[in-house]
């Protein structure tokens, strides 16, 4: 096949185009510049499109003996992935960038200017697994659990999965460096990335403030009493205890944390922590990444974080929203994360959480 | 498969007389400015040589200061003249809009570490500077420009500029030509054209990587960029590079370069693009233009997925314009030529060299409809 690579400079897009070569296909590298203003270099495991990342990738390309080139995104990452982030937390709700970019840029922009050039997919460094079943191509976890990324790609939908290569599904994080090491790629033991890519300072409180401003703003209890004040909700997520700034102890002196964010009258409300536990969560934007569960009641696993645990739950489509009811309750769930149901290793879908109870 | 390489105003083959004199002179020991035997030998090879080059230039020797790069040329002719300048006085810096940025960003670095006023002319959409807004410009502010410089040919579209005109309407004021492109492409004369100071590369003729020279009047004095050994009047010191000078020279004065070979080169492909792709635009059409340069506007594409795409038939061209962290930006000459934002992105340079033929020209040609309907599907934003 005819394939893009994409390499964001780091160790495993490099081990992925090198595989993605050797088995075979005819592979071209591209970074994909995704701020306007890129930093120079890279702080610590920040980021991942300083110019000193564009030169690794290229690098690495070179060494495995392909073209390459940089793709400007820096419009579309910022009208789908930035501006979405702004938004969802103006919202009061939590959002996970990653999943957005794999959805709006790399399994959108790239694979459909890839295919309208002549490419038949797009080669990532993500740690999954597809497999080809009857009804095409479905989406597994990594044998890597601990690495497994296939949470950030459950938004995909078949046709995205049908022209995505994930050649490091089988292999675990320490074997890829050694792999890298032993394929001459000088990135071998360059960290991993963890933060926000487009908050280069870490500082996401801070970043959203400059952005969001910083309107000052009621911490409420659950009776709706004042026991404090807050610089703008959004900093705020649910299941938060730590730095909440509240001077008026509990009766029992039982700590407090965020219960809920409400983003019209700017007022975060906090109580005790058996109030935080919900058994029903509901999202929108349901997509299937293999055949479609739309009708009856199906026993899965649900996972509300990137590496979070799958969780036991029997899930169905209402109203349009996709349902999870949990066996056992739950401490804290923010909306605006995914919800990505599997069965087994298989990801059977998500949605984007909207409502708990 | 075999490859075409159309991008020779980025840089061209070496002239195997010039490699072969270059690679001779490396062997030959001795700093020119040493007062040995050895190094008055090497001495006297680059003298010849500077003679050599000033005959070909059409200056004195005593102004041929040989520098790395036509960008440190640029570098010290404008730095310079604009510090002489403002030494009397006079702080505004006039470049054209469509400089190429080893102009640009000196005069941008003027404007914000010297404090220079920086003033950019405009061209017609032919790419031809305005003269009546240099004239008007000289006559109500004469006394306060320290330099004038505007290329004698643009990179990009090829089009060749009036300094002669620029040169009468200066008066007194010092013009500086960036003549990186023209130099033996089409005929170029420093005492001829009247210019204070011009700017030339080896690698664009070829000759080698890392040389060229800044010609400057005899009796200007400018202040230096890089002080040292006192070498090429005190304004560029540095051990001479013999054998880089030698493959400058030896390049200078080859007639491998046969202009109208070359033109008629250009002609073919344009007539044969125009003939299947008819919106295409062709960049500095109706202007004065040199042999080898072809810009083209495809409306409805992206320059780097073009590039992406002739790269994959083996075609080697450019976007013609500069790069920013490797992103492609819409180029400020076509922008300053009256193109948007999106039809200055969607354009492709193709520039031929001695050795280009005809086959690889109607080659090109043949893989570009296809390679544009692909280009267009991609467009997808």
């Amino acid at each position: 096949m005819k394939l893009i690579a994409a390499m964001s400079g780091g160790v495993d897009s490099a081990v992925a185009a090198a595989r993605a070569v050797e088995a075979g296909h005819e592979v071209i590298g591209v970074h994909l510049a995704l701020s306007a203003n890129p930093q120079k270099y890279r702080s610590g495991a920040r980021g991942c499109c300083t110019i000193e990342d564009s030169h690794d990738a290229r690098r690495a390309a070179d060494v495995i003996g392909i073209p390459f080139y940089i793709w400007d995104m820096a419009e579309e990452f910022h009208d789908g992935v930035v501006e979405d982030f702004l938004a969802e937390y103006a919202a009061g709700r939590t959002p996970n960038p990653c999943l957005r970019c794999n959805e709006k840029i790399k399994f959108a922009a790239v694979l459909d200017r890839a295919r309208a050039m002549g490419f038949d997919g797009v080669v990532t460094g993500h740690y999954a697994r597809t497999q080809i079943g009857e009804n095409g191509k479905t989406l597994h976890r990594a044998v890597d659990h601990s690495k497994d990324q296939s949470y950030v790609l459950s938004v995909l939908t078949i046709e995205q999965i049908s022209g995505a290569i994930f050649p490091l599904g089988d292999t675990t994080k320490v074997d890829i460096r050694k792999e890298a090491e032993a394929r001459g790629l000088a990135v071998a033991q360059k960290p991993d990335s963890h933060d926000i890519c487009f908050v280069p300072s870490g500082d996401n409180a801070g970043w959203l403030r400059d952005r969001l401003g910083s309107d000052v703003g009621p911490i409420v209890d659950q009776s709706g009493t004042k026991i404090g004040e807050h610089k703008g909700a959004y900093t705020y997520t649910i299941g938060q205890r730590k730095g909440l700034g509240l001077t008026i102890p509990t009766p029992d002196g039982s700590p407090r944390f965020v219960l809920k964010i409400e983003p019209v009258t700017n007022t975060v409300v906090v109580g005790a922590r058996q109030d935080l536990a919900i058994t029903t969560m509901r999202g929108e934007r349901a997509v299937w990444c293999g055949p479609s569960v739309d009708e009856g009641h199906h026993s899965g696993f649900v996972q509300i974080r990137a590496h979070g645990a799958a969780l036991p739950c029997t899930y169905f489509m209402e109203n349009g929203l996709l349902v999870a009811v949990l066996e056992a309750p739950l401490l804290g769930l923010a909306t605006g994360q995914a919800m990505v149901i599997y069965d087994g290793d298989r990801v059977v879908g998500s949605a984007t959480i909207c409502e708990t109870e | 498969m075999p490859s075409i390489y159309l991008d020779h105003a980025a840089t061209t083959p070496m002239v195997e007389s010039a490699l072969i004199a270059m690679t001779q002179q490396a062997q030959v020991l001795g700093n020119p400015s040493s007062l040995h035997t050895h190094g008055r030998a090497t001495r006297k090879t680059l003298e010849d040589a500077r003679e050599v080059l000033a005959n070909e230039v059409g200056c004195l020797p005593s102004e041929v200061i040989f520098t790395a790069s036509g960008t440190e040329a640029n570098n010290i002719a404008l730095k310079g003249l604009y510090w002489a300048g403002r030494s009397n006085g006079k702080n505004i810096v006039v470049i054209s809009s469509i400089e190429h940025h080893a102009i640009l960003d000196p005069a941008h670095w003027l404007l914000t570490h010297e404090q220079a006023e920086v003033i950019q002319l405009p061209v017609s959409d032919n790419g031809v500077i305005d003269l009546d807004f240099l004239a008007n410009l000289v006559k109500t502010r004469r006394d306060e420009i320290a330099v004038i410089s505007v290329m004698h040919a643009n990179n990009e579209t090829g089009v060749i500029q009036p300094i002669g005109e620029v040169v009468r309407i200066a008066g007194q004021i010092p013009v500086h030509t960036d003549a990186v492109q023209s130099f033996k492409k089409v005929p170029l004369s420093f005492s001829g054209l009247g210019v204070t100071a011009m700017s030339l590369s080896a690698h664009k003729i070829g000759g080698p990587l890392g040389i060229g020279a800044l010609i400057l009047k005899r009796t200007v004095e400018i202040p230096s960029l890089l002080h040292g050994g006192g070498q090429e009047r005190e304004i560029r010191s540095g051990t001479l590079n013999a054998p880089g000078i030698i493959g400058f020279t030896t390049a200078a004065t080859s007639s491998y370069y046969n202009a109208d070979a070359v033109t008629s080169l250009r002609d073919r492909f344009i007539s044969s693009l125009q003939a299947l792709i008819p919106e295409a635009i062709i960049n500095g059409l109706l202007s004065e233009r040199l042999p080898g340069i072809v810009n083209v506007t495809f409306p409805g594409t992206q320059s780097d997925t073009l590039l992406l795409l002739m790269d994959g038939e083996h075609i080697s061209c450019s976007t013609g314009s500069a790069c920013s962290a490797g992103v492609h930006e819409a180029s400020h000459v076509l922008l300053a030529m009256g193109h948007s934002e999106v039809t200055a992105q969607s354009s492709l340079r193709f520039s031929f060299g001695a050795a280009s033929t005809a086959s690889e020209c109607d080659f090109v040609v043949s893989v570009l409809p296809d390679v544009i309907a692909r280009g267009r599907a991609a467009n997808l934003t």
